[in-house]
């Protein structure tokens, strides 16, 4: 798969799927596909509308390893952050998608494209962020 | 909830995390290589986005020609327009997380399936963040009459 898909295809493609993920999802359910939104819902009151939740998640999973049958290998992914660092990371994201009530897909793939003023307001918020810290984290005077 | 929408849901959870997969976007190494400006910047997360929003917004556009989704009662889009401290600062806390790992919830939970410690540690911390402001912060806005 890797050798006719130049640099640029395959993001493009990935997105487009994506894309197609958040229509289905709107055409015919009516959701907006955020996945903090969707994994978040799980932990509210127990019952409230969390099967579907469950079998998007699932589908989220199964996704990647079909892409491994397809592809014959698993998609790349490597991590060269500390462990305390990660945590934290994984706390923020949580904890600040669910205050500001999305995250790349919610408020990124889905919100930028039905032009809802508060999602161009959080994505250029997260964005500016997050090349903030990564420009300290970098190239930051810690270096 | 009917089968045919749990089935339009598990298919769109595939249908998203194959794409994730195709697009590299599962590599965190990949997401902060776009967000490195000063650094070799790595465009790819620009056209995820492009394709993403586009597909996306094709579905947007037929929405508004339907009455209601074809297996659901009603859209349930959120209707507020309103930029608020809470969305801005969530905004904030949720860019600076994605910065330290790049990591965000789509490409974290898809790379469970990956098997690696670090991405299990990320998700867990995750869970908990969403968990304490689910305990705290949307209780507190609940108690003074400011909750959803």
């Amino acid at each position: 798969m890797d050798s006719f898909m130049s640099p640029f295809l395959a993001p493009l493609a990935g997105g487009a799927l994506i894309g197609c993920a958040a229509a289905l999802l709107l055409l015919a359910n009516g959701r907006i596909a955020g996945i903090s939104g969707i994994a978040g819902g799980l932990l509210g009151p127990a019952g409230r509308e969390s099967a579907w939740r469950v079998a998007f998640l699932v589908g989220l999973l199964l996704g990647p390893v079909l892409f491994r049958l397809a592809a014959g290998h698993w998609p790349e992914a490597r991590l060269d952050v500390s462990w305390p660092m990660l945590a934290v990371a994984g706390l923020l994201v949580g904890y600040g998608t669910r205050l500001g009530s999305g995250c790349t897909s919610g408020h990124g793939v889905c919100g930028l494209a039905r032009l809802s003023r508060r999602s161009f307001a959080a994505v250029a918020i997260f964005m500016a962020a997050a090349i903030v810290t990564v420009f300290l984290v970098r190239h930051g005077v810690a270096r | 909830m009917s089968a045919p929408r749990l089935l339009a849901a598990l298919a769109s959870g595939v249908l998203f995390g194959f794409g994730l997969a195709l697009s590299g976007m599962m590599d965190p190494r990949k997401v902060l290589g776009f967000l490195d400006l000063a650094g070799a910047w790595d465009p790819s997360l620009a056209f995820v986005l492009a394709g993403a929003v586009a597909v996306s917004a094709l579905g947007y556009a037929l929405k508004a020609r339907m009455a209601r989704p074809v297996l659901a009662p009603r859209f349930e889009v959120p209707a507020n327009t309103r930029l608020d401290a809470r969305l801005l600062g969530g905004a904030a806390l949720f860019g600076i997380g994605w910065g330290l790992a790049g990591l965000c919830p789509g490409p974290a939970l898809a790379g469970l399936v990956l098997g690696l410690p670090e991405i299990a540690l990320f998700v867990a911390a995750m869970l908990v963040g969403m968990l304490l402001h689910r305990l705290t912060t949307e209780r507190l806005l609940a108690a003074v009459g400011a909750g959803r």
